[in-house]
C-alpha cells in the first residue's frame, strides 16, 4: 500500500482502543498435538467459520506454534507499522540489539471484508552476544522490556509476536478472512488457537485483535474481565505496561508473570486467576487449603473477576480455563494424540467429527496439555 | 421432508423449517442458532450438533437431537418436548415456563436457572446423567430431575445448587443426601413418587434405561421450605 492510499486508510485516532466504549458479547478455538504432529492452521480457519455468529467482524485472530522449523532458536518478532518512518525508526532500534537473520513482509493477500491493514513485517533475530553480555537482566526479561519499550515509545509500532518458532496472525476481519488474508493455508504447526472478536467496551484496530503475545505466550480470550483495573495496577508495579486498555492483554502479562517470572506451576496459576471460592476452600484437606489460602492472599489483585475462557499457548504446551463461575462456554474433546477446545462443539466436530471423548470442563478447572517427552 | 443443512446460515435455516411441513429431518447440523426459535405444532429430527439456543421460545413442538446440544437450549420455552441423545450445555431450560427436556448424558451448569410455573403450566427437566454447578438457581417453579446415571458411585449435583431457589422442586437419583444447600432449601427423602414416576417412565422411552430399575432406588428432593420467605411472593400462589 502506498502513503496516499494509507492516508485514505488511515484508522482515525479517536476510534483506538480507549478512546471509545462500546458494550456488549467472541469465539475461541484451539488443538494441540502431544505428539508434536504439524497440524494445519486451516482447520483452526474453517472451525471459526462456524462459529461465525459469535464475532462481529472487528477482529480475528490465529497463534501457531513450532510453524518456524527454519529458524527455532531465533525471536520472529511480527509488527504492525502505522507508516514507513515507524518501520525505519524500529529496525535501526531492533539492529542494534539483535541480530536480524531474515526480514520481511509477511506474506499476504487481497481479501473482500479486510481493509485499513497496516504495514506488517517480521523479523528473525537473536540477541546481539555483545548485548547479552552487558544487560542485567536475563534474555527473555531483556526481550519483553525490548517489546515494551517499542510498544509504548515508538509511535506507529506495535510488536504483536514476539516468541521463538511460533507466531501471532491477527487483524481486523472475521477470523476465516483474517485466516485468508494472511494465507494460513501455507503453515503448520503442533498447536493454534484462534480468536474471533466482538469487541466489548472497545473499537477494533489491528493491534487489539487476539491472540496477545509476549515472549512465547499468548491469549486468546472471550469475555470480560471486571477486575481489570486491580489487575493492571499490581502488574505495573513489576514493569508491565497495559498500552491496550483492553482486559486480555493484562491476562498475558498475569500468566508471563507467575508463569515465567515467579516460576509457578500452571496448575496454580490457574488457582489464582481463578480460584475456589473460600466457602470451597474452608472444606478443603488441610494441605491443600492452606496452599489456596496463601495462594490467594499472595496474589489477591490478580484474582480475575468476571465471565472469561482463555486458552494460553506456550513453547511446548496449551491450557484453556474458564472463570469459576462458568460464565463463557467451553468443550473439550480428545481424538489420538489430539486435544481439542472450542467456545462451541461443532467448532471441534468440524475437524475432528468423532472425538474419542468430549466433555466440559468445570469452572475454574484447567485443561493442560503437553508435549510428550521423549522415553515417557 | 429432509434438510441438508451443510453449510447453511442459520437464517436460511429457519425460514426452511418455518416455512415447511410439520415433520422435518435436518441433517448434517453443525452449529446452526435459534432451531426452531418459537415454533409450533412440529415434529423435527436434527442430525448433527445443533447450535445455541435450540427450541428457544418453543411453543409446542417435538424435537429429537441425535447429538449434543450445545449452550441455552430451551431457553423460556413455552410448551412442547425435547430429547436430547447425547449431553447438553450451560444453562439449558433457562427460564422455561412450560415444556419438558430429556437429556441422556450430562448437563452442563445452571441448568433450569429461573424456571417458574403458573397454574397447570410446569416445566419439567429430566437429566440422564450429572448436573453442573448453579442447578436451579433461583428456581420459582417446575421440575428438574437428576438420575446420576454413571455417577452412582459419587454426587451427581455441582457446587451452588438452588441457590437462590424459591419454587420447584429438584429431584435427585442418589445414595447420598445432597449437602451445603442454602438455608432456605429443605431436603427429604423421597417416599411419595407419584410425581417422579411419569417423567422417569417417560425418560426410558426415548433412552435404553429400564424405568422400574430406576424407580427402585433412593431419591432426595430439594424445595424451599416455610422459612423462605419468598415461596408465594411472585410465583406458587393459588389461582
Amino acid at each position: 500500500m502506498d502513503e496516499i492510499e494509507r492516508m485514505v486508510n488511515e484508522v482515525d485516532e479517536k476510534y483506538r482502543e480507549g478512546n471509545v466504549r462500546i458494550p456488549s458479547g467472541c469465539a475461541i478455538c484451539g488443538y494441540f498435538s502431544k505428539k508434536g504432529r504439524a497440524l494445519p492452521a486451516i482447520d483452526a480457519v474453517d472451525a471459526m467459520a462456524y462459529m461465525h455468529d459469535r464475532s462481529n467482524g472487528l477482529g480475528g485472530g490465529f497463534a501457531g506454534y513450532g510453524i518456524y522449523p527454519d529458524f527455532p532458536d531465533h525471536y520472529a518478532f511480527h509488527i504492525f507499522y502505522d507508516n514507513e518512518h515507524a518501520r525505519e525508526e524500529t529496525e535501526s532500534f531492533l539492529k542494534i540489539r539483535f541480530d536480524i537473520s531474515n526480514m520481511e513482509r509477511i506474506p499476504t493477500k487481497k481479501v473482500y471484508g479486510i481493509s485499513g491493514a497496516p504495514l506488517i513485517w517480521r523479523y528473525f533475530g537473536r540477541l546481539e552476544p555483545e548485548v547479552k553480555a552487558h544487560t542485567e537482566l536475563d534474555e527473555e526479561e531483556y526481550v519483553c522490556q525490548t517489546v515494551i519499550h517499542i510498544n509504548t515509545k515508538i509511535k506507529g509500532a506495535y510488536v504483536f509476536s514476539s516468541g521463538k518458532n511460533m507466531g501471532v496472525f491477527k487483524g481486523v476481519g472475521f477470523p476465516e478472512d483474517v485466516g485468508e488474508y494472511y494465507r494460513l493455508g501455507d503453515y503448520k504447526g503442533y498447536c493454534w488457537t484462534a480468536h474471533g472478536r466482538y469487541p466489548t467496551n472497545t473499537p477494533g484496530w489491528w493491534g487489539g485483535a487476539h491472540p496477545f503475545n509476549i515472549l512465547n505466550y499468548t491469549i486468546v480470550h472471550n469475555g470480560e474481565i471486571s477486575s481489570y483495573d486491580a489487575n493492571r495496577r499490581f502488574m505495573e508495579i513489576y514493569g508491565y505496561k497495559c498500552t491496550l486498555l483492553t482486559d486480555t492483554e493484562v491476562i498475558t502479562y498475569i500468566i508471563d508473570y507467575l508463569n515465567r517470572k515467579r516460576k509457578l506451576k500452571l496448575e496454580d496459576v490457574a488457582k489464582v486467576i481463578a480460584p475456589p471460592f473460600w466457602s470451597q476452600i474452608e472444606k478443603m484437606e488441610e494441605k491443600e487449603r492452606e496452599k489456596l489460602t496463601t495462594l490467594r492472599n499472595m496474589y489477591a489483585s490478580l484474582l480475575i473477576t468476571g465471565p472469561f475462557s482463555i486458552i494460553l499457548g506456550y513453547t511446548g504446551g496449551m491450557m484453556a480455563l474458564n472463570d469459576r463461575l462458568k460464565l463463557r462456554s467451553m468443550v473439550a474433546a480428545e481424538k489420538d494424540d489430539v486435544t481439542y477446545v472450542a467456545s462451541e462443539e461443532c467448532a471441534i466436530r468440524s475437524i475432528c467429527p468423532n472425538p474419542d471423548r468430549t466433555w466440559s470442563p468445570a469452572g475454574g478447572e484447567p485443561v493442560i496439555v503437553e508435549l510428550e517427552k521423549e522415553g515417557r | 421432508m429432509e434438510i441438508d443443512a451443510k453449510g447453511m446460515h442459520f437464517s436460511e435455516l429457519d425460514r426452511l423449517v418455518k416455512g415447511n411441513e410439520n415433520d422435518i429431518i435436518i441433517n448434517n447440523v453443525m452449529g446452526q442458532r435459534y432451531i426452531a426459535a418459537g415454533a409450533k405444532g412440529k415434529r423435527i429430527v436434527i442430525n448433527g450438533i445443533p447450535g445455541n439456543a435450540l427450541g428457544a421460545y418453543l411453543n409446542d413442538c417435538f424435537i429429537e437431537v441425535n447429538g449434543n446440544g450445545q449452550d441455552a437450549l430451551g431457553d423460556t420455552m413455552n410448551a412442547g418436548t425435547i430429547v436430547i441423545h447425547g449431553n447438553c450445555g450451560d444453562t439449558t431450560g433457562y427460564g422455561m415456563r412450560d415444556g419438558k427436556i430429556f437429556i441422556e448424558g450430562y448437563a452442563g451448569y445452571r441448568v433450569g436457572i429461573h424456571m417458574k410455573q403458573y397454574g397447570s403450566h410446569i416445566p419439567k427437566i429430566v437429566v440422564g446423567g450429572s448436573a453442573g454447578a448453579y442447578l436451579g438457581e433461583y428456581q420459582a417453579g417446575g421440575i428438574i430431575v437428576v438420575l446420576g446415571i454413571g455417577s452412582e458411585d459419587r454426587k451427581c449435583l455441582g457446587d451452588f445448587t438452588a441457590t437462590g431457589m424459591h419454587g420447584g422442586k429438584i429431584y435427585v437419583r442418589s445414595r447420598f443426601v445432597p449437602e451445603d444447600l442454602p438455608p432456605q432449601v429443605d431436603v427429604h427423602k423421597v417416599t411419595d413418587k407419584s410425581e417422579l414416576a411419569p417423567l422417569v417412565r417417560e425418560f426410558c422411552t426415548y433412552f435404553p434405561y429400564d424405568a422400574d430399575i430406576l424407580l427402585s432406588h433412593d431419591y432426595f428432593v430439594l424445595s424451599p421450605s416455610d422459612a423462605c420467605i419468598y415461596k408465594t411472593m411472585y410465583c406458587n400462589r393459588s389461582i
